[in-house]
């Protein structure tokens, strides 16, 4: 079994994030950057099912800049086994439509029994390159799992819907997504560290993959305007005298907000 | 084959699993009806669109098309995407809206990739210039505005839900149904559904006008119900920080948050909540901030229009009796 694994660098979400005013592009040069936490919970239901299973291959594929091939890099110090990074200056801004044409193209190119991938990135939190990936692979998307049991052929899990959960099940090969509700990830372990100096690293260009990014056949999303909204600023702070709660009470009402 | 308005915005609505439409179903039609004609899509088991359609009507909808599908409920987000291309190809529209909620995007993602049209995802509103159809998108928790349009055709926009007040006019319901043809994509199969079991009459976390969320100041899952007796006393919904779904007092789906719900109500009331950027960029788009905390220096301060700095267990409690005695 080849399982690929969607990972993704993001700014560190415990950071604040900034937008380039310019550009409209992310500015990664103002937030730590990490390998997004869902990102390592979808690699550790790959690595948790090799554990059982010997004759399976992961591998970690992701769409990024060059800068973040020591982000990628932790998922082979985690375990998987092998990693393609697609990185082209020609992606800077790629829109969701490309940024799908360009994954399905390097899973083509790499092969798979299955892909996995967060529900949602915590960046741009869009959600939807999962079902467009399958979209473009002809494959079943079994999206948004809490639980992922693979049997064979054959994968099963509960999907977390909008008005509850149902069971879901697709053959094989698949592109499944899962959530916060599988467990966290595994820490790379110093053995992991030094092991994942001399696991494969693929570095693959647009020209590769036989995408254009400036193909007009595809109508792309493009921003056109962005600005900052202003901070917030503090208003009344009071210290508890006793009369608190009263006073919160009278706010509320003079507000019309109770 | 009747034509359709030159402005015609074609908005797939959310089907519940009953039957009924979804609650998005109102702000997308309102969406829609500000900037074009709405031009609804349900989609149904067959002999079950019908209470749906002129529902749908009501809420805006000037044409209401019902794909009948019966794989309907069988299939996972194909069936969805089939019709909204069979609509899209009979309608023609400026733009293709849909709810940003689970179902909704994927049914939107799959369609996107499949006419190659530009995706737009979670606008939080959606206006009409000169060339076209422009989504407004807030990102990053609230920090930037961001507005996008497509290089050609009609953009796909998914519109997050509760984000949209304005409601579009009742028309006279004019529902039709719509013929599809199966594309043959590959999908999964859909088996047992377990309903959520909706566990009081408290609104729903997402698009309540008024939250009231706990912290891991509350200390234990029994002293959490002091967050639900505040809420109960405001009609607000019940929110959490991810560190008091983390420490069990209540359910993950109750997370307010960059990795939980985003929520934007009038009122946002946080308890026992530090106000970790996590948190508050999920409900800092709030119109009023209020939280209660004993540490004077947590962070939540900054952004609080108001602020007690207090012990929760006696200012809430003073709190409710005070708002019930105001109404008694």
């Amino acid at each position: 079994m080849k399982i690929v694994v969607l990972v993704k660098e993001v700014p560190d979400t415990y950071g604040d994030r900034k937008l380039n005013l310019q550009t409209g592009l992310a500015d990664r040069a103002a937030s730590e950057t990490v390998l997004d936490e869902i990102s390592e919970r979808a690699l550790e239901v790959a690595l948790a099912y090799a554990d059982s299973h010997a004759d399976t291959e992961v591998v970690v594929l992701s769409m990024s800049p060059g800068s973040a091939a020591a982000t990628v890099r932790k998922g082979l110090a985690m375990g998987a086994a092998g990693a393609v990074q697609v990185a082209d200056e020609a992606l800077l801004g790629a829109d969701l439509g490309l940024t799908a044409e360009v994954l399905a193209a390097a899973l083509q190119r790499i092969g798979f029994d299955l892909v996995i991938a967060g529900n949602q990135s915590t960046d741009g939190s869009g959600g939807v390159l999962p079902a467009m990936i399958a979209e473009l692979l002809d494959v079943p998307n079994a999206t948004s799992l809490n639980s992922v049991e693979i049997d064979g052929a054959e994968l099963r899990g509960e999907r977390a819907t909008d008005h509850g959960t149902m069971q879901v099940t697709a053959s094989l090969p698949a592109v499944i997504s899962i959530t916060e509700a599988l467990p966290d990830a595994r820490f790379p372990n110093f053995k992991g560290i030094m092991a994942a100096k001399k696991k494969p690293f693929e570095t693959l260009s647009l020209t590769d993959l036989g995408v254009d990014a400036e193909s007009t056949e595809a109508s792309r999303s493009i921003v056109i305007s962005l600005g900052e909204k202003p901070p917030r600023s503090a208003g009344t702070k009071i210290v508890d005298e006793g009369d608190a709660g009263e006073r919160l009470a009278e706010y509320l009402v003079q507000n019309r907000l109770a | 084959m009747t034509d359709y308005s030159a402005d015609s915005i074609l908005v797939l609505l959310d089907v519940t699993p009953s039957g009924a439409l979804s609650k998005s179903a109102a702000g997308l039609l309102g969406a829609a009806a500000g900037v074009g004609t709405p031009v609804a899509l349900l989609v149904a088991a067959p002999g079950a669109g019908e209470q749906a359609a002129t529902d749908a009507a009501a809420l805006g909808g000037a044409r209401v098309l019902v794909a009948e599908h019966s794989a309907a409920g069988s299939g996972l987000t194909v069936p969805g995407a089939d019709a909204l291309a069979a609509a899209a190809e009979l309608v023609r529209p400026d733009a293709i809206l849909v709810s940003n909620s689970i179902e909704g995007r994927e049914i939107a993602a799959r369609f996107a990739a499949r006419s190659r049209s530009g995706l737009a995802v979670d606008a939080v509103g959606v206006s009409r210039d000169s060339e076209g159809i422009v989504a407004h998108h807030s990102v990053y928790g609230g920090a930037y505005n961001v507005d996008s349009a497509v290089t050609w055709g009609a953009p796909v926009i998914t519109v997050r839900e509760g984000s949209i007040d304005a409601r579009a006019e009742a028309q006279p319901a004019s529902i039709e149904r719509l013929e599809v043809a199966a594309s043959g994509r590959k999908a999964a199969e859909v088996g047992a559904l377990e309903e959520e079991v909706v566990a009081s009459s408290r609104p729903e976390l997402r698009g309540a006008a008024k939250v009231v969320s706990g912290g891991r100041g509350l200390g234990s899952e029994d002293q959490f119900a002091l967050v639900e007796q505040l809420a109960d006393v405001l009609g607000a919904a019940v929110g959490a920080s991810r560190a008091a779904v983390d420490a069990g007092y209540i359910p993950q789906s109750h997370q307010v948050g960059q990795t939980g719900v985003s929520v934007s109500p009038q009122l946002y009331i946080a308890l026992g909540i530090s106000g970790a950027i996590q948190h508050r960029a999920g409900m800092q788009t709030a119109k009023t901030i209020v939280a209660i905390n004993k540490d004077g220096d947590a962070p939540i301060f900054e952004i609080a229009d108001f602020g007690i700095v207090g012990d929760l267990f006696t200012v809430v409690p003073q709190l409710i009796a005070a708002l019930e005695a105001r109404k008694a």
